[in-house]
Order: structure tokens, then C-alpha cells, then sequence
């Protein structure tokens, strides 16, 4: 019998657009993107020039800190173009697919014989090393830590998340593989974690090698931070991995063939988009192959990730993020509202709000809303109290933890508990926000200050 | 909306023309930005985003405090015309109160705005909200004969010393309203407490011999103060209780006293509109209740003089306690702002203030002082509440 723990805290975003449960293939891209910027801190250096043939699995640039760390082309091809920006930073490289896919070939043993230096080097040569991240910090994980466990949440709740069960259905052998594979990096324990309400697919429910959790609550219920909290939470100089429930998919299938099959389904959500499905496409894909004839265009912000801690992206010339399972096109809001009839004091029946100060709370809780990008206000300094810790499940206080992040007082920001949230715990707080404080970039700031002083 | 729309546009084009007038960007901005909310979109992070700003917030403040405005007005009529002995009608009596009571309000948000505006061009910021509520919350704390120059005076001492010397909004340590009073109350004691201050017109009837006999001008804390003094209206409680101070008296509010204090009902109307919206916190407001009525229970067990033996729900609903409890106590800025911080804080101020109000042998009042002495202890609540957690997730590092 699996334990429960329950989320008290947090907030369902009930926005109009999920995905149909239907999987279509997406036309075939010509060209794919592998982007150090889905890497956060990354400094790459290349492997590959422009002009060059990769095959899938191919090594197209390694962590400069960390050489082990490589990073594979996802498709067959040739180099097409570096795309670098402002002060020659690399941004994306293109690569121009071949006609079919031709792959890396790794020699393979049973997943059984496999021993744990063995399981690393499989995915750190095979390129999958970077679907692991590490917390603290939010970063790709570091393969000379121990790290005390790994944590795989099995299902998301960001507003109209993909339904994990739904993806990861047929794929049983794989994630039973990848989950082996995991199992061999740490000597704790791999958990994975299910909604507590829902039977959860099959591959879920039945792997071996895992210790389930149940999970009740709202968003982020389904976030891996909240979920570590409780179950096992993060000291000072503790390190834990994450991966998600459809990468360790991805990460069994290479461990059981020794092809990096990049493949995954992506769900196109939102409320402009017409065509809300899930798509096959492979990881970096040109997204314009999703968008075209799929989504209005006009006056619309299309996100790759989700509507909460998504890339903004364009309709044309942008690439599928490598950790990304969802694509989200809403309503621009970039346009004047007059205060009395759309704007600050309206009565507000098609707003959603967190607070009271809308009819939001009156509502039935089956209406969905049709969000758009306005940011509804300015920034301003703290005012209101007590709004973030109402959607925040964690032991920790979060306005004293930004404020000590702002100030840049190390001490503190270790004390107030730095060690156990990432960028993504704080997006609710930024959604609720009265007075539209950036905290996910806030506290990115402080773990990449972290990072530089402490480890 | 267009029209409307067209004229802001306009108005931003000319002011970007040259260095000189860019710099009074932000006076057009604060207007555009009050009649329309802002085309800014999200950048990164959360694209989207709560409808709640803090515009609206203030404003909901605003609107709590309207019942016991128009009731002040009222009242100030009512006072007015009881104090002269002549008949009125409900019109006359509100057209009075009204006409002391507006150019209070006028002055209070002028010269607060005014001072506000200078700094936002200074700082080269948008003008922010935190004054809106200030400068209403301002003229219903002061007696309604305050000179209108002392209410400028006062205001702009706590716009500039109380806040904008700490960065603005959000970050002024005492309640900017309570700061204006408490500066007028100590630099100019004659016109801020007395007898005399709190009917409209009371020293000119006092002059012209044409006050009605009887009339005092004290509001009832006074009364109750003065119990056994020299020159006391009454002699015992139950004196003062039948002379119209039952507990449905005090309830309604028809009584000498700061023009927005009096009414209980009208309070508790903006306390309602307050808890329902999520604007202000029940916990502040029932620890700040429990703290003044516990505490005045401790007071009727102790016994003594008339002051101690009050009833405690008397105790309460009499003064500022009230009107404190629900548009001082809980302004979130000055507030302590951790949960168990709040119910410490709440308790603090309520305690305080009837503690002050009794004990204190030199005014009948004790509210304003009790809440500023909170706001500086507030902090220090945050701190312990904050301390305590970090003791109990470095316990965990031991235990595990």
C-alpha cells in the first residue's frame, strides 16, 4: 500500500484550451534546434562545425565545466547554422534533418548487469544525461554527486498540462527500463509520484523498482519541489535528481536499444489554438510545423512549456525546448482596458483571480477562463501579505526568502530554505501576485548566486 | 473610450517631444494608468497573470470606508444641530456634515497627492497608490473642527517623514494616517483633544452664548475619564450609561467624536465588505478584538474606578477602537506578516490600546498610540515567527 500525502496549498488556473486526447503526427520538420539556452547556465563548447554530419546521438557541444556532459544532436543531419547572440553567447544550433533518421549506434548490455558507473556513462555518452536535473539549484544534474534520491513526478498540474497517464500509455517496457536504469544512480530510493484521485496508467501504477506516492491537491501538487518537501526534503549540502515521467520513457527506450529516439508527444493547448491535440514530434523541433494551420496567429503569445514557466517563442523560427511537453498559444493582452468597464475596478465576471476581490471565488468551479498576457497592473513594491504563502505548500517563508535574495544576503537565503525551491515553485506566487513581482526571476538569481558560493 | 484613449496618447507624444517635459512623464502616466490599466504585457515567467493589482485593493478600502463617511457626516450635523438646540431634518443635518467634512478631504488628498507627485517626478516613478486610502482614512480620525491648515500640516508631515523618506508605499513602518494624527495630537494638543473640538461650530456657540445647556462637547471617553473629578458631567456609570450610552447607542454611533470613529454599524459594514473581499486580514482583526476585550475584562475583574468597571463589549465599541480595528490595524504594509505573527501583532495592539486608554491618566484615547507602537513591534514579531522556522528545519537536519 502506497503512502498519501496531501498538498493543502496551492491554486488550479482554470483556463479554457486542453489538449483533446488525441495523438496525431506532426508534419515533418526540416530543421531541428539544439538550444544551451534550455540549459540554464550551461556554457557549451562545440564539438561540431557548421557543415558538418551528425547523426541522432551525435555529440554537438559538451559542458564546458563539465566535459562529461554532452549534448546530442536529436535528429540526423547536418550542422545548417550557430545561431549567437550578444557577446557571442551560443543560442540555438540548427541542424538541416536528413530525409530518415540515421542513428548513433551504443553497444548495449542487459539492464540488470549493469553496474552504476556503467548506467552513467551509458547516458552521459549517449547524450540523455541532461533529461536528469539536479535540486538544489534547478540545474542539469552533476554526475560526481550522490545524490540521496530521485524524484519523478507522474503527472503535471500546471493549467492545461498534458495528462501524463495518456502519454505515457504503451510505453510500458520503456519507462520500466528507464526507472532501472535511474534505480542504478542513487542509493536511496526512486520515487515517483501519482495523483491520489485518478488510476494512473499501467506503466505507472505497476513499475517495479519505485516507490509510489499518492498526491492529492491542487497545482503545484504535480511540481517535484512541493512533492520533495514532503516526502523527503532537501538539507544543506543534500543533492537530489529529478527527472520527468516522460523522459525517463525516453531515457528506458535508449537504455533497452542504444538509439537516441528523441521522439515524444507534445499537447498544443490554449485558447488560441483550434487545434488542440498531441502531436509526435521529436525534441527541437521547428515549431512552425505545429503552429501552421493549427493556431490563430494574430495577437496571440505562443509559449513552448506551459502558460506559468514557458519560453515565449515565435511562429516561425522557433524550436520545441528540450524539456518541454506542452505548447500554449493565448490571447496577447497587450491593449488598453478601461478601467470601469474591462480594466482595474470593473466587476470583473470573466477575470480570474486568486483573490476575493473578483467574483472569481463565487463562480462554479467548472468555469474556465480565457487568461490573456496582460500583465493587469504594475509593478510595485510588497504590499499585501500573506498572498504567496496561500499557494506556496512549502515550510518556508517566501516573501522573507525573495527579500533576502534582493538583498543578496547568503546566510539568510540558506536559512530561509533556498536549498528546496526552484524558479517553478515561485510561478504561482508570481501569478498571484497584487503587486506583479517577478519572483521567478528573482529567485532564479539567487541559486545562480548559490551556485557560484556554495558549491 | 477612444476619445479618452486619443487624449492620454496625445498627451504622452508631446511630453516624449524634449528632456525637459519627459520628466513630468509620470503625472500623465498616473492619470492614464487610473483610467485605464496598462497595455504592459508578461515578459517571462508567469504569462499570465492574477487580475488583482494594487489599485484595486486600494480602492477596495475605499469603498469600506464610504458607510462610515456619509454616517460621520451625519453625525457631525446631527452634533451640530443638538449642540445649537434647533430642529433639523436628515438633509440638514448631512448637508451640514457634509460641507465641514469635504474641504477636510480636499485638503488631505490635495496636499498628500501634491506631495506625492513631486516625488514620483523626482524618483522618475509612477505615483502609487498608498495615499488614496491615507488621505481618506486622514480626515475621518481628526475631531471635524480641525483647522483645515493643521490637516495639511499633518498630512504632509506623514506623506513625507512617515513614508516617503522609507522608499513609498510598502515600505513606511507606521500607518501614514496615525502618523498625521499623532503628529497634530502632540504639536497641537488644544485642537486635537478637549472638550471643545469635536461638534462643529462648539467654541463660536460657546462665544455667542448660544449653546444649548448641558452640552458638554466631551465625547464619552471624556465623560468617563472625567467620572469622579471635579466638574464631571456624571458621577457613576449607570449615570453615564442611561444619559444615551447604552450599548445600542454606542452601536449606532450618534455621539461627539472623530468624524469616522463613532458608529459601530457603519464600521462593521466596512469590516464585512473588507473580510469578504480578502482585503483585509480576520486575523489581525479578531486578535486585535480579543486582545482590547480580554483585556478590558481583566479590568472589570480588577475593579476600582468607573474606567476599570466599564463593561468590556462596552469598553470596545467605545473611541477609535472599532474604526481601528478594521482600517488601522490591519493595513498589511505596517501589519506583521507572517500567520502567527498576525494573531501576535493583533492581540498586542488591542491589549494596548485599552490598557492605554484606561491606565493612562493624561488623554481618554489610547487607539492611535496602542496601533503606532504595534507597527513598531511588528518587525520584531516577523523576526521571532521567521526564527522559529529556521530552528525547525535545521531540527530536521538533526533528527533525519
Amino acid at each position: 500500500m502506497s503512502k498519501t500525502i496531501k498538498i493543502r496549498k496551492g491554486l488550479d488556473i482554470r483556463l479554457i484550451g486542453q489538449a483533446e486526447k488525441v495523438k496525431i503526427d506532426a508534419p515533418v520538420a526540416k530543421t531541428y534546434a539544439l538550444k544551451p539556452t534550455d540549459f540554464h547556465g550551461l556554457v557549451p563548447k562545440m564539438v561540431k562545425k557548421v557543415g558538418e554530419q551528425v547523426k541522432a546521438g551525435t555529440p554537438i557541444f559538451f559542458d564546458k565545466y563539465r566535459d562529461e556532459i554532452q549534448y546530442v544532436s536529436p535528429v540526423s543531419g547536418t550542422v545548417k547554422e550557430i545561431k549567437r547572440g550578444a557577446k557571442r553567447k551560443i543560442l540555438e544550433v540548427i541542424i538541416e534533418a536528413d530525409a530518415t533518421i540515421a542513428y548513433e549506434e551504443t553497444a548495449v548490455k542487459a539492464i540488470d548487469a549493469l553496474n552504476k558507473d556503467e548506467a552513467k556513462s551509458l547516458l552521459l555518452k549517449g547524450g540523455l544525461w541532461p533529461m536528469i536535473k539536479m535540486r538544489p539549484i534547478d540545474i542539469v544534474a552533476n554526475p560526481k554527486d550522490e545524490p540521496k534520491a530521485i524524484f519523478i513526478s507522474g503527472f503535471d498540474t500546471h493549467p492545461l498540462s498534458p495528462d501524463y497517464d495518456f502519454l505515457i500509455h504503451g510505453n510500458e517496457k520503456a519507462f520500466q527500463a528507464g526507472i532501472s536504469v535511474l534505480g542504478k544512480l542513487t542509493k536511496g530510493k526512486v520515487h515517483l509520484q501519482l495523483r491520489s484521485n485518478i488510476v494512473a496508467d499501467k506503466a505507472f501504477s505497476e513499475v517495479k523498482g519505485a516507490e509510489i506516492t499518492k498526491v492529492a491537491g491542487v497545482h503545484p501538487a504535480g511540481n517535484v519541489g512541493p512533492q520533495i518537501h514532503a516526502i523527503n526534503p532537501i538539507n544543506k549540502g543534500e543533492t537530489v535528481w529529478v527527472v520527468n515521467a516522460q523522459d525517463v520513457a525516453i531515457i528506458g527506450k535508449f537504455a533497452l536499444t542504444g538509439k537516441y529516439d528523441a521522439s515524444k508527444f507534445v499537447a498544443l493547448t490554449g485558447s488560441k489554438a483550434n487545434n488542440r491535440k498531441y502531436f509526435k514530434t521529436i525534441i527541437g523541433a521547428e515549431l512552425s510545423t505545429i503552429f501552421n494551420g493549427n493556431v490563430e496567429k494574430e495577437h496571440t503569445r505562443l509559449i513552448s512549456g506551459n502558460p506559468l514557466t514557458g519560453l515565449k517563442v515565435e511562429a516561425e523560427g522557433s524550436y520545441l525546448g528540450f524539456y518541454d511537453y506542452q505548447l500554449t498559444a493565448l490571447p496577447e493582452g497587450d491593449e488598453y482596458k478601461f478601467f470601469l468597464t474591462e480594466g482595474w475596478l470593473s466587476l470583473g465576471f470573466n477575470k480570474f483571480s486568486a483573490s476575493r476581490a473578483y467574483p472569481t471565488w463565487m463562480m462554479p468551479k467548472s468555469k474556465r477562463y480565457n487568461i490573456d498576457t496582460n500583465l493587469n497592473g504594475e509593478e510595485r513594491a510588497f504590499v499585501v501579505s500573506e498572498q504567496y504563502e496561500k499557494v506556496f505548500p512549502f515550510d518556508i517563508y517566501p516573501v522573507h526568502l525573495l527579500k533576502s535574495i534582493i538583498i543578496n544576503d547568503i546566510d539568510a537565503m540558506e536559512n530561509l530554505g533556498i536549498y528546496e525551491v526552484a524558479p517553478e515553485d515561485f510561478a504561482l506566487c508570481e501569478f498571484v501576485c497584487t503587486s506583479k513581482i517577478e519572483s521567478q526571476t528573482i529567485v532564479r538569481e539567487g541559486l545562480d548566486v548559490i551556485l557560484k558560493e556554495c558549491f | 473610450m477612444k476619445f479618452l484613449r486619443n487624449i492620454f496618447d496625445n498627451a504622452h507624444a508631446a511630453l516624449n517631444k524634449s528632456e525637459k517635459t519627459k520628466k513630468y512623464f509620470p503625472l500623465v502616466d498616473s492619470l492614464d494608468t487610473l483610467m485605464f490599466t496598462p497595455n504592459h504585457v508578461t515578459k517571462s515567467g508567469a504569462h499570465v497573470r492574477d487580475a488583482i493589482d494594487l489599485k484595486r485593493t486600494m480602492m477596495f478600502v475605499i469603498l469600506a470606508l464610504i458607510p462610515a463617511l456619509l454616517f460621520g457626516m451625519y453625525n457631525v450635523g446631527v452634533q451640530h444641530y443638538l449642540a445649537l438646540g434647533e430642529s433639523f431634518t436628515f438633509m440638514e443635518a448631512f448637508g451640514h456634515g457634509a460641507l465641514r467634512v469635504l474641504p477636510l478631504i480636499v485638503v488631505s488628498y490635495g496636499v498628500g497627492l501634491g506631495i506625492e507627485f513631486i516625488f514620483a517626478i523626482k524618483n522618475g516613478h509612477a505615483v502609487q497608490e498608498g495615499f488614496l486610502v491615507s488621505g481618506m482614512l486622514i480626515p475621518l480620525i481628526m475631531p471635524v473642527d480641525t483647522p483645515l491648515w493643521m490637516v495639511g500640516v499633518g498630512t504632509a508631515f506623514a506623506v513625507v517623514i512617515g513614508k516617503e523618506v522609507f522608499g513609498g508605499t510598502g515600505m513606511n513602518v507606521m500607518n501614514v494616517a496615525l502618523t498625521a494624527r499623532a503628529f497634530l495630537f502632540f504639536s497641537y494638543p488644544t485642537k486635537m483633544s478637549g472638550n471643545e473640538v469635536w461638534i462643529s461650530g462648539f467654541k463660536e456657540m460657546k462665544n455667542d452664548g448660544t449653546l444649548v445647556d448641558g452640552i458638554t462637547g466631551a465625547t464619552p471617553l471624556g465623560d468617563l475619564a472625567a467620572i469622579g473629578k471635579e466638574g464631571a458631567s456624571f458621577t457613576s456609570l449607570e449615570g453615564f450609561n442611561q444619559a444615551g450610552h447604552s450599548l445600542m447607542d454606542l452601536f449606532y454611533g450618534l455621539y461627539p467624536g472623530s468624524i469616522g470613529e463613532t458608529s459601530v454599524l457603519a464600521i462593521l459594514l466596512g469590516a464585512i465588505f473588507l473580510l469578504k473581499t480578502g482585503i483585509a486580514s480576520w486575523k489581525i482583526m479578531f486578535s486585535f478584538f480579543f486582545g482590547g476585550y480580554l483585556m478590558a475584562l481583566l479590568f472589570n475583574g480588577i475593579g476600582g474606578s468607573e474606567y476599570f468597571a466599564l463593561p468590556a463589549i462596552n469598553q470596545v465599541m467605545l473611541g477609535g477602537f472599532m474604526f481601528g480595528m478594521v482600517f488601522m490595524i490591519t493595513d498589511p504594509v505596517t501589519a506583521a506578516q507572517t500567520s502567527t505573527g498576525k494573531y501576535i501583532y493583533g492581540f498586542l495592539g488591542g491589549a494596548l490600546a485599552i490598557l492605554i486608554r484606561v491606565v493612562n491618566p493624561a488623554y481618554p484615547e489610547g487607539v492611535m498610540l496602542a496601533i503606532l507602537i504595534a507597527n513598531v513591534f511588528a518587525p520584531l514579531i516577523d523576526h521571532m515567527v521567521v526564527s522559529a522556522n529556521i530552528k525547525r528545519r535545521l531540527k530536521r537536519v538533526k533528527t533525519a
